[in-house]
């Protein structure tokens, strides 16, 4: 339909913006229903767990000093732990809605605030993961389409079947033992200096390669095999400008639209890999928040990590309109 | 396909292979020797896993004990037959719950249409919005330690899964001639799905079925791995990896075990997949 349009048409930024209107309801549309499902899971943990939660909550603010029943009864009151169900979520969601998260139950700290600090190093240790995994890869990957077959082919199969079958947390263990036992290059765990971002963000990155290398590397034959890129050779286009000017884009259209598929593993191994390697981030506090019942900050780091999830997929989104005209909404 | 199998949602299998090639036929070799272990295992073992031998502990492998004894002189290979047979259990049930409800309701949802497809999108939607190990660990968190909201979680991450292909297929296949003519002849719903729906979505369910094995199994082990799922004395891949972590040094048999185990049932997974899949 497009290509027969008059593309000046399609260039105004009215037009654009009316036609990615559509696309970014559906991700604000999903974003709310994070935090919908967010909240009504922890609402109801906060009925549901052993305990009473007025006192914890009250521990939480005030110190285990400091928690006397008249406390207790003025948590209970403002939070209205004393109401009957259904009231007390409408409200639950109503402060979720003006993005009061609480107060966390083991720092006694406002979860946005403990969020604010941990929010930089997983954005840092994401992007780093992204970067790297296409980095590497895409890179494997087209290598490999080039010669079908060939070692290199042969090479990145077996090692990303091997990858795929390795789940994020064992990798991570491997890459330690290898890196850090063993070479005594990287640090293995924390977060002081530059290195120590390498492991965590290696392990996702390998995770998230062993795929997109064979995604890269199926564009890649396809590319070699359509009739635009024999003509580009025959009309005397070096090997390297033929794969510049024609095969890269088409190859990177498909890897950034799997990219959106890997982002359920890239939030998923965010939170696990920074649990084992103590990287000061979200997934590590949601981790802890569960060993400690800390409700709110379950509940906090759950919804950013969700909406995380929402953002980068807008991203990607917006990444492939780019790459390829076609999937333009 | 690691942990996206929980939400991988872009496979619509294209016609089914025929014959098997060598990778499939290794996938089925590994998978099936890897589910005898698990479900006669424990027996022909016949070892308590919390039994304990103190004066053992961290003993080497011998003949009579394969694997030797772990740090608290437990038999390692009657605590790796129980946690094999936990895991897959564990996975056979959920992606159950997940696939026989799924495959109904995407049916119900594609057959009437109106409003009740519309609200079960909307449902689907509302889960699928967030990473299927979110929503595992937040119903985790209700009961950490507990087997049952480990399972509730995961066959509630996968149903979505089975709604979604199983919706999107039969709206495609209602409108095809045969159907039309089969319902115009008068047969009933029953027929049509068992003649005409099932045949076809079948491989597509055995597609989403594979990667919700894997999917449940990896969800268990890594929840147990960092801590929040099942609690240390069970014996569990993931609990038992991190507990005999420090032990790799001395004992590197007792870790590398699990760790085998869990590797290979997602290899052998991963190779019962078709060639072309590239997920």
């Amino acid at each position: 339909m497009t290509r027969f349009s008059s593309p000046r048409l399609h260039n105004t930024s009215l037009n654009l913006v009316r036609r990615i209107a559509p696309a970014l309801a559906h991700r604000l549309l999903q974003a709310v229903l994070v935090a919908l499902l967010v909240g009504t899971l922890c609402f109801f943990m906060t009925r549901m767990l052993p305990g009473d939660m007025a006192y914890r909550i009250a521990a939480g603010r005030y110190g285990y000093d400091m928690v006397t029943t008249a406390a207790a009864e003025a948590v209970r009151l403002e939070l209205g732990l004393d109401r009957p169900w259904p009231a007390a979520l409408v409200e639950w969601w109503g402060r979720l809605l003006q993005f009061d998260l609480g107060v966390s139950q083991v720092t006694a700290q406002p979860v946005a605030m403990e969020i604010a600090w941990q929010l930089g190093p997983t954005v840092r240790l994401s992007l780093m993961a992204m970067g790297l995994s296409l980095l590497i890869g895409p890179t494997l990957g087209v290598l490999a389409g080039l010669k079908p077959g060939g070692f290199l082919d042969r090479l990145t199969l077996a090692v990303s079947t091997v990858l795929r079958a390795l789940p994020s947390f064992l990798l991570g263990l491997v890459l330690v033992l290898l890196f850090s036992v063993k070479l005594g290059v990287l640090p293995a765990a924390g977060h002081d200096d530059h290195g120590s971002i390498m492991l965590p963000a290696l392990t996702l990155a390998l995770g998230m390669a062993a795929v997109s290398c064979r995604v890269a590397r199926d564009a890649m034959m396809q590319v070699r095999g359509s009739a635009y890129f024999a003509f580009a050779l025959t009309k005397g286009l070096s090997l390297r400008q033929a794969l510049l000017r024609h095969g890269l884009r088409n190859v990177a259209a498909p890897v950034v639209a799997y990219l959106g598929v890997q982002l359920v593993y890239l939030v998923e191994g965010v939170v696990l890999v920074e649990t084992i390697f103590a990287w000061p981030g979200i997934g590590h506090a949601l981790v802890h928040a569960i060993f400690g019942r800390d409700v709110p900050m379950i509940q906090g780091t759950a919804l950013v990590l969700g909406l995380m999830f929402v953002l980068f997929n807008a991203l990607v989104d917006a990444a492939c309109a780019f790459i390829d005209p076609r999937r333009r909404p | 396909m690691s942990m996206h199998s929980l939400s991988s949602d872009d496979f619509i299998d294209t016609a089914p292979q025929r014959r098997l090639g060598r990778a499939q036929l290794a996938g089925i070799a590994l998978l099936a020797a890897i589910g005898s272990f698990a479900l006669f295992g424990p027996w022909l073992v016949g070892i308590d896993p919390a039994a304990q031998q103190l004066d053992r502990y961290l003993e080497a492998p011998s003949l009579a004990h394969p694997l030797g004894f772990d740090q608290l002189g437990r038999s390692a290979l009657a605590r790796l037959a129980h946690a094999a047979q936990l895991s897959l259990a564990l996975a056979l049930v959920s992606v159950l719950s997940a696939a026989i409800p799924g495959t109904l309701i995407g049916l119900l949802a594609a057959w009437r249409g109106g409003w009740l497809e519309r609200v079960l999108a909307a449902v689907a939607d509302a889960v699928l919005a967030l990473p299927g190990l979110l929503l595992v660990l937040l119903l985790a968190a209700f009961a950490p330690g507990g087997f049952w909201p480990l399972y509730v979680g995961i066959a509630l991450a996968l149903w979505v899964e089975y709604f979604r292909v199983v919706r999107a297929a039969t709206r495609i296949l209602m409108a095809s001639p045969h159907v039309e003519a089969a319902r115009l002849l008068g047969f009933g719903p029953l027929h049509i799905v068992r003649r005409y729906l099932l045949p076809e979505l079948l491989p597509r369910l055995f597609t989403l079925m594979r990667f919700g094995f894997a999917g449940a199994v990896l969800a268990m082990s890594a929840l147990g791995f960092v801590g929040v799922g099942l609690q240390p004395p069970t014996p569990e891949l993931g609990v038992m990896m991190i507990e005999l972590l420090p032990y790799y040094g001395e004992a590197p048999w007792l870790i590398g075990a699990p760790v085998l185990t869990l590797f290979l049932t997602l290899l052998g997974l991963l190779l019962l997949s078709p060639e072309k899949e590239t997920a």
